[in-house]
């Protein structure tokens, strides 16, 4: 081959790198291994961490524990997906384009919404991109955003504001109720605001129930209602688009995908109607037919939004985005059906209403510490028992539980309070072994 | 050459249409009794109607995406030289290891002392790449490529305002430049200012000199670039560019030229992404996921994004205490299964095989440029006489004016072939562009068909084109109507919207 090149050596390939930069170009890592003796070296390592299998756990608050249907894993390993890139030539590439064709139309079932895009990277980063669609849309920079959302989406979110100049304003929420406090929303609405945000069911599990509203007063401000998600509630919740949100992010790692120490995760992203579909980001897949029109067929539309037409006009730099696990997404909505994730959501109800009576009968213990409709999440307060949460989460590791998330560290108004999280994979037999373990922590 | 290839063609309808009432693929929880919830949910919380989902059964799904896979093409089933995405074979081994339950099953707030394990992986592989890119410190936060040039453009932002310089308004860009380049300094607020390419493909040094100033916040390039040639005079763009007080940015897209034979942080960069997904042989996933970690030198390792993963001596953790923090880039602490995968393809290569990745890389490259810049209407613009590192920009522009078969018409025609295509129409300063990247782990034999493939397409182009201009015919569907899906009247998202709508 070199000969048909005409260079007598690999060298002379890398002859135009000056020398000063190749003599510092060694590798300071480990010689290569077999093999076997990669899998044995990472999976010894990987042995030293606690998996949900391992041990019980109650944590939630943004990636949550469910049970992955098998026909999934055996389909997404198909290395005619896993090994496809994006489905620049669609005539090759029918099999993603369809599913993600699938997977935007059934994003949109769930939350009834008129249009999805193929995936964004997660919830947080899809909340960031919201807000900046909605200060193209209205041309306007005030975000409104409620105090009880995920800090780490808060933070995202600003990440992604700032730089276009939008400002976040804090939205006061009633401390025993969770409620959006209407009064302050109206005082903070004004013709600079872009959008109103909450989420739904929120960070802390209950549900906000002035979706429509919240709208109401949204649209007269002349701003955008966007919703974050958690989907599988929308198996039984008022989908945001019957209350009249304009946008919704969320997030699709409860949809067949596995937590995976927090990534890669799915970023839910769906609008309603024509004109700021313009303005949405993210690759979209539509139908079509064949030139000949003797076939249905899928490819990529309306790409003058992105980044590799449109340069530094599009409406976002994304390209590589997450649409493996929107083929996961895709199968774990069409095996689940609408029967299915009404099921999963009253199974879910029941773990929480349980888990919640048998954690309030302790002495010492508020649960939930909000008097709101709750689901798969709840707050449990402590205070009572004169204990910190992290003496108690140590406690109960000790004793082979990884309790809730604590939150006294965001919310100090909310004193000693941890985020538990139950779903189907939670047992009422793992349920007790959790009150157990806490009465025995609390007594000591 | 061997021209049977034939992709299945099934006609599978949208699964929707499978539908029949009833019908259920999966089963939640039978042991319990759980029916009686549903009434708990308050009634102005209820869903009106149940969401519009398919209704069927586990072995229809699987039936039905089964056939979708064999209508989807991958590195898998054949050589796939897409310019600057780095279709390489995916070592099977890293996706064993990453279905381990010790992996897929953790949770991102577990107690760290449950999750030792996976934070000595993710602080390993972040010490790997940031001698491999010869940076200071690396993030392995961001989800893709572009998310980590977002992250990037950010962390020079910061340094900037860091040292209280908020004049620096501008991003200097390549015209060849990928168009994430551009996309994401603007929504890091930034404006862009393009300057053109000189006759050998590379950075116009004077173009350079001429708009870098007080107001630059920085240069953004890749190198090798997309034309696949080596910036030589990197060291000199440097010293412009940090003479006007700017910083150098690496798009790392095109790291797989160049593993164990320069190092970004050598030629003079500040910041640095990765794409594991190209270099460190992660599935491209069908779009996703990726990973674009981003490295950068000690100057800027401070405003890192929270939490950084660290070791002190006896344990792993994840350190949030970062005043100058650009903040969170996204939730949790990135993708750690992909991360995972990167992880195990550096150990399975080492220092020498990265480095015989680059140089087989670079000799395929070459060897099909040689040979097919001498069939009969393809060139190869720009940089005559250099060498390419690990793609090239074929031009099919002789081609398109002689026989009017243009760079798409035979991307199309090499489908037939069983071969995916490289990039075309770009970079945008080549005419007739095809951006091919073979990777290292193409046989020659393999290279040898495709070549083959060029010059019989050549040949049809000169005597018949008509087979061409109907191509591609092998696949599971004939040439798409792809103009029809974006406009207004015909525009269909989703299912819902069957019907081709009045206005």
């Amino acid at each position: 081959m070199l000969t048909d090149i005409g260079v007598g050596s690999i060298d002379d390939l890398f002859s135009d790198i000056p020398l000063s930069i190749q003599a510092k170009a060694h590798l300071s890592i480990p010689e290569r291994l077999s093999e076997m003796e990669v899998k044995k070296r990472v999976e010894s390592l990987l042995s030293k961490n606690r998996s949900t299998s391992d041990m019980l756990s109650f944590l939630g608050a943004g990636v949550w524990p469910h049970f992955v249907p098998s026909a999934i894993d055996a389909v997404v390993g198909r290395g005619e997906f896993l090994t496809s890139y994006t489905p620049y030539q669609p005539e090759i590439s029918q099999g993603m384009l369809q599913t993600l064709f699938e997977y935007q139309s059934m994003i949109c079932e769930l939350t009834a919404m008129d249009y999805a895009n193929s995936s964004l990277y997660d919830w947080s980063t899809a909340l960031g991109e919201a807000a900046r669609m909605a200060t193209r849309t209205t041309g306007r920079n005030e975000f409104l955003v409620p105090h009880y959302v995920h800090p780490e989406r808060l933070k995202t979110l600003e990440t992604f504001s700032e730089p276009a100049g939008i400002e976040i304003i804090e939205v006061a929420q009633d401390v025993h109720t969770g409620a959006i406090d209407l009064s302050d929303l109206k005082k903070k609405l004004s013709p600079r605001t872009s959008g109103v945000y909450f989420e739904y069911p929120s960070f802390l599990g209950f549900v906000e129930e002035a979706g429509e509203e919240i709208a109401g007063l949204a649209h007269n401000a002349g701003a955008l209602l966007v919703v974050g998600c958690e989907p599988i509630s929308l198996g039984l919740l008022k989908p945001p688009g019957e209350f009249g949100a304009d946008v919704v992010v969320g997030e699709g790692q409860p949809l067949g995908n596995y937590m995976n120490y927090g990534g890669p995760l799915l970023g839910l992203f769906a609008c309603k109607g024509e004109t700021i579909l313009r303005q949405m980001p993210g690759r979209i897949i539509g139908r079509t037919t064949t030139q000949d029109g003797t076939q249905d067929a899928y490819c990529m539309a309306l790409q003058t939004r992105e980044q590799h037409i449109r340069r530094e006009k599009a409406t976002s730099n994304i390209c590589t985005n997450e649409a493996l696990l929107a083929l996961a997404a895709s199968m774990y909505l069409s095996l689940l059906g609408p029967k299915g994730i009404a099921e999963l959501c009253s199974v879910i109800l029941d773990r929480t209403r349980y888990a919640i009576d048998r954690l309030r009968s302790l002495p010492g213990i508020v649960a939930p510490g909000f008097d709101a409709f709750h689901f798969m999440e709840f707050t449990v307060n402590f205070d009572k028992s004169r204990k910190k949460v992290s003496t108690i989460n140590d406690e109960l590791l000790s004793n082979g539980v990884q309790g809730g998330l604590d939150i006294s560290r965001y919310y100090p108004e909310l004193g000693q309070s941890a985020l538990y999280c139950v779903t189907e994979v939670h047992s009422h037999e793992a349920i007790d072994t959790l009150v157990d373990k806490l009465k025995g922590t609390l007594e000591a | 050459m061997d021209m049977r290839y034939a992709q299945a063609r099934w006609d599978e309808p949208p699964i929707i249409d499978l539908s029949a009432t009833g019908k259920i693929g999966f089963n939640q929880v039978l042991s319990e009794e759980t029916a009686s919830n549903i009434g708990s949910v308050p009634h102005n919380l209820r869903r009106s109607s149940p969401p519009r989902l398919p209704e069927v059964s586990e072995i229809e799904v699987v039936r039905h995406y089964t056939r979708l896979s064999q209508e989807n093409f991958g590195v898998d089933l054949g050589i796939y030289p897409l310019g600057s995405c780095t279709m390489k074979y995916n070592p099977k081994v890293c996706d064993v290891i990453a279905a381990s339950h010790k992996i897929r099953e953790l949770h991102p707030y577990q107690d760290i002392r449950t999750a030792q394990g996976i934070l000595q992986v993710l602080y390993e592989a972040s010490e790997f790449l940031a001698n491999i890119v010869g940076m200071n410190k690396v993030t392995l936060q961001p989800s893709a490529g572009a998310h980590g040039e977002y992250t990037g453009v950010l962390l020079m932002r910061a340094y900037h305002r860091d040292k209280d310089d908020r004049k620096r308004r501008e991003i200097i860009i390549p015209d060849s430049a990928h168009g994430t380049n551009p996309a994401s300094a603007a929504m890091a607020g930034y404006e862009v200012v393009e300057i053109p390419s000189n006759s050998d493909g590379c950075v116009d040094k004077d173009a350079l000199k001429s708009v870098a100033g007080p107001q630059t916040a920085g240069f953004m390039i890749t190198n090798p670039n997309t034309l696949g040639i080596f910036e030589h005079d990197i060291l000199e763009i440097a010293g412009i560019v940090h003479d006007a007080g700017g910083l150098l940015y690496y798009d790392g897209a095109n790291l797989n030229a160049i593993l164990g034979k320069a190092k970004p942080g050598d030629m003079g960069f500040d910041v640095v992404h990765i794409n594991l997904h190209k270099t460190f042989g992660t599935p491209h996933g069908g779009g996703g996921p990726g990973a674009g970690p981003v490295g950068v030198t000690r100057q800027l390792a401070d405003f890192l994004p929270v939490p950084t993963v660290e070791f002190d001596g006896t344990k792993y953790y994840l350190d949030y205490e970062k005043p100058k923090s650009i903040g969170k880039v996204r939730a949790f602490h990135g993708s750690a299964a992909i991360v995972l995968r990167a992880y195990a393809y550096i150990l399975l290569h080492g220092r020498e095989d990265l480095k015989t990745v680059s140089e087989t890389a670079v000799l395929n490259a070459n060897y099909m440029a040689k040979k097919l810049q001498v069939i009969k209407g393809f060139s190869l613009p720009f940089g005559e006489g250099l060498p390419r590192k690990h793609e090239f920009v074929l031009s099919a522009s002789s081609l398109a004016k002689e026989t009017g078969v243009t760079a798409l018409q035979v991307g199309k025609r090499l489908l037939d072939f069983g071969v995916h295509p490289p990039t075309v129409y770009f970079p945008q300063i080549v005419e007739e562009a095809m951006m091919t990247e073979p990777t290292e782990t193409v046989s020659r034999e393999e290279l040898d068909r495709l070549i083959e493939a060029f010059r019989s397409i050549s040949e049809e182009a000169y005597t018949d084109s008509e087979q061409i201009k109907t191509s591609p015919h092998s696949t599971s569907v004939t040439k798409i109507d792809e103009v029809k899906a974006s406009r207004p009247r015909t525009l269909q998202l989703t299912w819902r919207l069957k019907e081709p709508r009045s206005k």
